[in-house]
């Protein structure tokens, strides 16, 4: 499986579009434009898309809480997205769900969730789904470290081994849900040794290098398809921001997040693909523009869309 | 003049004073440590008691579960849910488990627990992290489920939660947190199953509870000015619920409005419509009038979430029907 160029410059842009919609997001939200809580994901851009880019168009993801990234890298749209943000009616989710809650059944993306592990079993259930319907269809459950402590991760994981569902089991791990550090709370040192308890292969993988990434999800897609069942694949990444945005960093120190900083996936790319030849640092730097501008008119599109009129609050309740 | 502390630091008092004062008291729950809690409820408890606050795992069948099975076992542990819809996670542990237990071993246990949770909207969260599932647990034989309104009696029902011999589930509104009030010094609990009168009036009885006491003062202080007198009683507890003082406000004020923040099908002020209707129908003047939520899961947007959760307006507009003017 090697990669075209073209697909490096996808993954690229990819990770662009969720650093820069992130790096909005972030000073739209102290700015007191956008309601509700936001978590970010700057820092993550990786796993997601070096997940989603093995993915077709009509597979299927459940993601988090911490859910824009994945929203973009399955293909989402930046001014749905943002406009869902903004409580609007031309959001994803018609300004009801909001950062939390985002969804496109269109794009197989089942759902962000404010519960943490909620999505786990959902991915389990499409890949059901996908074997019942005989399709070639796969599922991801992306989830963090804090979520693999839920029930769902291990009843999710044991189904899918028994049935030998096409899911692929993603786990974030960054290191901490919430304030605890997940060492505190866990005793495994890497989630992906738990897979042996369910007979699935457990991968772990830099999940600062996309391209490690891709490979260890096109191999478990590639497994999934073939009818052989899930795997579960660890991506060893850090979160930048602070749990939700607006609150205090008191629990790590500047030196843990500055070394993670060191790490970012995204300039690590751009190296790659300069010194590879992939592409020029014009190249590059052009493809920054355009995804500046698709931003720019992304909040603008947020901005001027008009808010969901009152009735519709009771609307989408039953089918 | 006594001293005024906020809901918080209520909540967090009384936690120190119940530890202090009893070795079997333990706090257990997400970022409970350090951290001190989601909304700095438990904040400075992880160092004044080494060993006894835990950091849990995000698991929430799995620590509520180990709540109830060290409230059976001789401690009286006091978990914390970030938020309260995630009850939903640790029923199993709640409604089949530690609900049952006493009545199931023929009284020969007790499960002396305390569930904390905050509740509530108005906060732009979204579905997951709005919701209020308290009647669904008032429904339950062996729960008892208190919801108290002011930082005085988020303090005193707290500690009597906690020497309870029952597993309580104690729901705290996030609206609330950071709501002062007068607070005493001394030692002092509220009973577990008493309403209070937060405001006496002749004309209207309004029964509520949790953040739309609140709502429900504010109705009283605007309906004063056209001259209606208006009763608040905060139930602070639905299971066991004060049917008396109910009965009593409703048989002075001879009007009935029940209030609650969230789904009016099925809800407490369903129930203590019947109440009335049962005990009290000769009593009243005017057909019981109830304010709730729409029947819809709480809107992300500010606009949609106002729309759905009831209002100040709402409950004035309730009052005003019942009097008929
Ligand atoms: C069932 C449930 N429990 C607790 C929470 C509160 N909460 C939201 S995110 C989070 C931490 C999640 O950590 P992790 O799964 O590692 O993901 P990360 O935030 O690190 O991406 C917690 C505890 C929740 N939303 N749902």
């Amino acid at each position: 499986m090697e990669l075209s160029h073209e697909k490096m410059i996808t993954m690229y842009r990819q990770m662009l579009r969720i650093r820069y919609f992130e790096d909005r997001v972030s000073k739209l939200f102290a700015e007191g434009v956008l309601p509700g809580f936001v978590h970010l994901y700057l820092g993550e851009e990786a796993v997601a898309v070096g997940v989603c880019s093995a993915l077709n168009d009509d597979d299927y993801i459940t993601s988090t809480h911490r859910g824009h990234g994945h929203i973009i890298a399955k293909g989402g749209k930046l001014d749905r997205a943002m406009a869902e943000l903004y409580g609007k009616k031309t959001g994803y989710n018609k300004g009801k769900g909001g950062s939390m809650h985002m969804a496109h059944t269109e794009l197989g993306i089942l759902g962000a969730n404010g519960i943490v592990g909620g999505g786990i079993p959902i991915a389990t259930g499409a890949g059901l789904s996908a074997k019942m319907r005989g399709t070639k269809q796969v599922a991801v459950a992306f989830f963090g470290d804090g979520g693999s402590n839920q029930g769902t991760f291990h009843e999710s994981i044991n189904l899918a081994s028994a049935f030998d569902l096409p899911v692929i089991y993603v786990c974030e791990n960054n290191l901490y849900g919430v304030g605890t550090r997940q060492s505190k709370v866990r005793k495994v040192e890497h989630i992906a040794d738990r897979a042996v308890g369910y007979a699935i292969p457990g991968v772990i993988v830099d999940g600062n290098d996309v391209l490690a990434v891709y490979r260890a999800a096109n191999e478990a897609v590639e497994r999934a398809r073939r009818g052989e069942g899930p795997t579960l694949i660890e991506c060893k990444t850090y979160r930048w921001h602070t749990h939700f945005e607006g609150e205090p960093d008191t629990y790590r120190t500047k030196e843990e997040v500055a070394e993670w900083k060191a790490k970012e996936p995204i300039g690590r790319f751009e190296v790659y693909l300069t010194t590879e030849k992939i592409a020029t640092a014009q190249e590059l730097e052009s493809i920054r523009r355009e995804v500046m501008d698709e931003l720019e008119a992304a909040v603008k599109f947020a901005e001027t869309s008009p808010e969901p009129e009152l009735h519709e609050a009771l609307e989408d309740v039953y089918a | 003049m006594m001293r005024e502390l906020t809901y918080t630091q209520a909540l967090g008092e009384a936690l120190a004073e119940e530890m202090r004062r009893d070795e079997r008291v333990f706090v257990m729950g997400l970022d409970v440590g350090p951290y001190g809690g989601a909304f700095g409820v438990t904040q400075g408890l992880y160092d004044m008691f080494p060993g006894r606050v835990l950091d849990m795992p995000i698991s929430e069948a799995g620590y509520v579960g180990a709540a109830v099975g060290a409230a059976l076992t001789g401690c009286r542990p006091v978990v914390e849910l970030q938020y309260s819809d995630w009850i939903t996670i640790a029923s199993d542990q709640l409604v089949n488990q530690a609900a049952n237990m006493r009545y199931m071993f023929g009284g020969t246990c007790s499960v002396p627990m305390v569930l904390r949770a905050p509740v509530g909207g108005y906060l732009s969260a979204a579905a997951q992290h709005s919701h209020m599932f308290e009647s669904w647990f008032g429904f339950v034989p062996g729960l008892k489920v208190v919801l108290p309104a002011t930082p005085y009696d988020a303090k005193g029902l707290l500690k009597a939660a906690i020497r309870d011999d029952n597993p309580v589930i104690f729901f705290e509104h996030k609206q609330l947190y950071k709501v002062k009030g007068p607070v005493p010094e001394e030692d002092y609990i509220v009973p577990l199953g008493k309403a209070d009168i937060k405001r006496a009036g002749k004309d209207v009885t309004i029964v509520t509870y949790s953040y739309m006491v609140d709502f429900s003062l504010r109705a009283a202080e605007q309906l004063a000015i056209d001259g209606i007198d208006v009763e608040v009683v905060d139930l602070r507890t639905i299971s066991p619920l004060d049917e008396e003082t109910i009965l009593e406000s409703v048989r002075k004020t001879n009007r009935l409005v029940a209030v609650q923040e969230t789904w009016r099908p099925f809800g407490v002020v369903a129930e203590v419509s019947a109440i009335v209707a049962e005990k009290a129908v000769d009593y009243l003047d005017a057909p019981i009038k109830r304010v709730a939520s729409k029947f819809a899961p709480v809107p992300f947007s500010p606009n949609l979430e106002r729309y759905v959760l009831p209002s100040v307006d709402d409950i004035v507009a309730a009052v005003k029907e019942t009097v008929g003017s």
